[in-house]
């Protein structure tokens, strides 16, 4: 029981993350129809960031954090939306996905030609204690990725519903037209969607990257965890992505201890393909119309 | 000129001289300039078979590197255990028919970027199969010496031989490509592209066709995959992780989906083209990724797309000269009858 408790808050931890990721993704394909295949390149850049400021300019840990979150929003926020997204969106889903396949092998090979093809260890945001909880050891770590987690996905929830800009928000991706009409910039509120992205990923690099230790291919693994944490969850709702990312956290870790260390990740992968084919609008989500 | 630029006698012309340069080609290169254009047909024939899915009926498919590597392992595993080389070819395309028809029953049911997810967790999965199934196929070792055919007393071990082969059996899956293309099946299919809901009420048994696409598309994969394990003879299931699904994906794209020669450009790119920029070195990549960037935020119809257009504006201006000459020639005309009226 103990074991299975200690399985259980790691994999909600990571899961927490995975979450995070996959909200980002999902409030980018709700505005602006992007499915974003660099996504996990999104959340292991941040991390080279922190890294490059560090080494490069010599600062301490914290100022280049900081340095990360502005070189975050610029890149993976605006400059993304600007220079890839729109002038894309005129012509229709698969190109743009073909377009961040290719941003994806960039950012990639960015990082290993120009910093290192070598995994980079990472500083903690604070150190890893274990403790002690009804027999099971839980390292201080999970805990503290549990609340980071939980208290970006609350801050969001309040913007996305408690606010007069996040039902703005709302409004844009439900209807575009409409919101226009009601005179709602919904330029503006698409490019908040993706600055909000930038925020998620820069948090999830920054939780990860001390586990993982920082590499060029940490993308692979992640985006396509955000993806089932998308569709699993369902692909249009903010809650549905968080409980997909929990549920996938957890189940891969019961996995790993239980079924197969070796299929740790196929396990996913079916939960993914049985959900698309029972219910393709995803566990929590609506269902989409189809148009002739 | 122009007509001719896009006529049936220019795309012909073209193939001729293509196959007649392929021809040639293997006496003026050293082995591994050899390995090297037998590695983009292989690719291209793959990136064919996924064109037939993806461009034509528009089915979308991140899996045809996973049927590529089913069709080497089945080929490769068949012939280690000594099994005749052509029935080893075959049972790959049969194998990779079979499941890419199972592998068809999502698409009835989801479409877009449901599909593309049902297609990348298959092409993992199938990757770590390949990996884990060590009595299989021996895990991350992968498989070594896989022979190549004697075929009628015609041993295609050297590298040359080879080479004719794969140019041999890459023009047979061409062609039938092509034909399937061109043959009702083919027109059908681009019909489920465009409007399956209107191909549905036209007539069109949609729910057979697409099962078609996908199983046809992945046979190729999986003859593909056949013809790469004899010209590699060492692969390891690392050669066929999601990577080379979303380079097939990328290659279908770039050259032009929908086109029968999109592939052939399409694959080029990534094979052929690494090694002759030999200067950019290992920047060759970042390159590449932002060439594609930049060709789909202007022309995401490919290269021959973009190819296409640049015709049709060379067409435009000369229409317009001509045109320009035909107003001057006519105002000089009746210029000349006016002249004449005054007499």
């Amino acid at each position: 029981m103990a074991a299975f408790i200690q399985l259980f808050i790691s994999g909600l931890a990571t899961g927490a993350i995975y979450a995070l990721v996959a909200v980002g993704f999902m409030l980018l394909w709700q505005t602006s129809q992007t499915i974003n295949f660099a996504q996990g390149e999104f959340v292991m850049i941040p991390a080279f960031f922190v890294l490059w400021a560090i080494k490069i300019l010599g600062v301490g840990f914290w100022p280049a954090v900081g340095i990360a979150a502005i070189a975050s929003l610029l890149i993976l926020g605006v400059l993304f939306k600007r220079v890839i997204v729109d002038p894309m969106l005129k012509h229709g889903v698969l190109p743009l996905v073909i377009s961040t396949i290719a941003l994806s092998i960039f950012l990639k090979e960015a990082v290993k030609d120009f910093y290192s093809s070598q995994a980079q260890p990472f500083p903690a945001m604070m150190p890893s204690e274990d403790l002690n909880l009804f027999g099971a050891v839980i390292s201080s770590q999970s805990i503290f990725i549990l609340l980071i987690a939980s208290a970006a996905v609350l801050g969001l929830n309040k913007l996305l519903n408690g606010t007069r800009l996040g039902r703005a928000m709302q409004a844009t991706a439900q209807n575009p037209s409409v919101a226009r009409i009601l005179g709602i910039p919904v330029e503006r509120m698409i490019m908040y969607t993706f600055l909000i992205n930038a925020v998620l990923v820069l948090l999830a690099s920054l939780m990860i990257s001390p586990i993982y230790l920082a590499k060029f291919t940490n993308g692979d693994t992640l985006g396509l965890a955000a993806f089932i944490a998308a569709i699993v969850g369902g692909f249009n709702q903010v809650r549905g992505a968080i409980v997909g990312g929990l549920i996938l956290g957890v189940i891969e870790n019961l996995a790993a201890a239980y079924i197969s260390a070796q299929y740790r990740g196929a396990i996913p992968l079916i939960l993914l393909i049985v959900v698309i084919l029972w219910r393709p609008q995803g566990l929590m989500g609506r269902a989409e119309e189809r148009t002739v | 000129m122009m007509d001719f630029l896009t006529s049936r006698a220019f795309k012909g012309t073209v193939f001729v001289l293509l196959v007649i340069g392929l021809i040639v080609l293997p006496f003026f290169l050293r082995p591994f300039g050899l390995l090297l254009v037998a590695m983009w047909m292989v690719h291209a024939v793959a990136a064919l078979g996924l064109n037939l899915t993806l461009g034509y009926a528009g089915q979308i498919s991140m899996a045809q590197g996973a049927f590529v590597g089913i069709g080497a392992y089945c080929t490769g595993l068949m012939t280690l255990a000594g099994v005749p080389y052509p029935i080893a070819f075959l049972c790959s395309g049969v194998l990779c028919f079979a499941i890419g028809w199972v592998l068809g029953y999502p698409a009835l049911r989801v479409q877009h970027h449901y599909l593309a997810f049902v297609t990348l967790a298959f092409s993992t999965l199938v990757f770590l199969v390949m990996r884990n199934e060590e009595w299989l196929t021996n895990g991350i070792y992968g498989l070594t010496d896989i022979p190549r055919p004697v075929l009628l007393g015609w041993n295609t071990g050297k590298a040359q031989d080879f080479y004719f082969f794969t140019l041999l059996m890459t023009s047979i899956l061409a062609f039938c490509v092509w034909w399937i293309i061109s043959s009702p099946w083919g027109r059908a299919f681009v019909a489920l592209r465009e409007n399956p809901v209107r191909a549905l009420s036209l007539g069109v048994d949609t729910r057979r066709y697409t099962l078609m696409a996908f199983a046809m598309g992945s046979s190729i994969g999986g003859f593909a995959g056949a013809l790469y394990a004899p010209l590699v003879q060492f692969f390891e299931p690392n050669s066929f992780s999601l990577t080379l699904s979303l380079k097939l994906l990328l290659m279908v794209i770039v050259g032009g989906a929908g086109t029968f020669f999109g592939p052939f450009i399409g694959a080029a790119t990534e094979v052929l083209l690494p090694e002759w920029l030999r200067i950019a070195q290992g920047y060759y990549l970042i390159i590449y990724a932002m060439l594609v960037m930049v060709l789909m935020m202007f022309c995401p119809t490919g290269i021959i797309g973009l190819g296409e257009r640049v015709i049709a504006h060379l067409r435009q201006k000369k229409i317009s000269s001509e045109r320009s000459a035909q107003a001057q020639a006519m105002g000089a005309d009746t210029a000349d009858k006016k002249e004449g009226a005054g007499q």
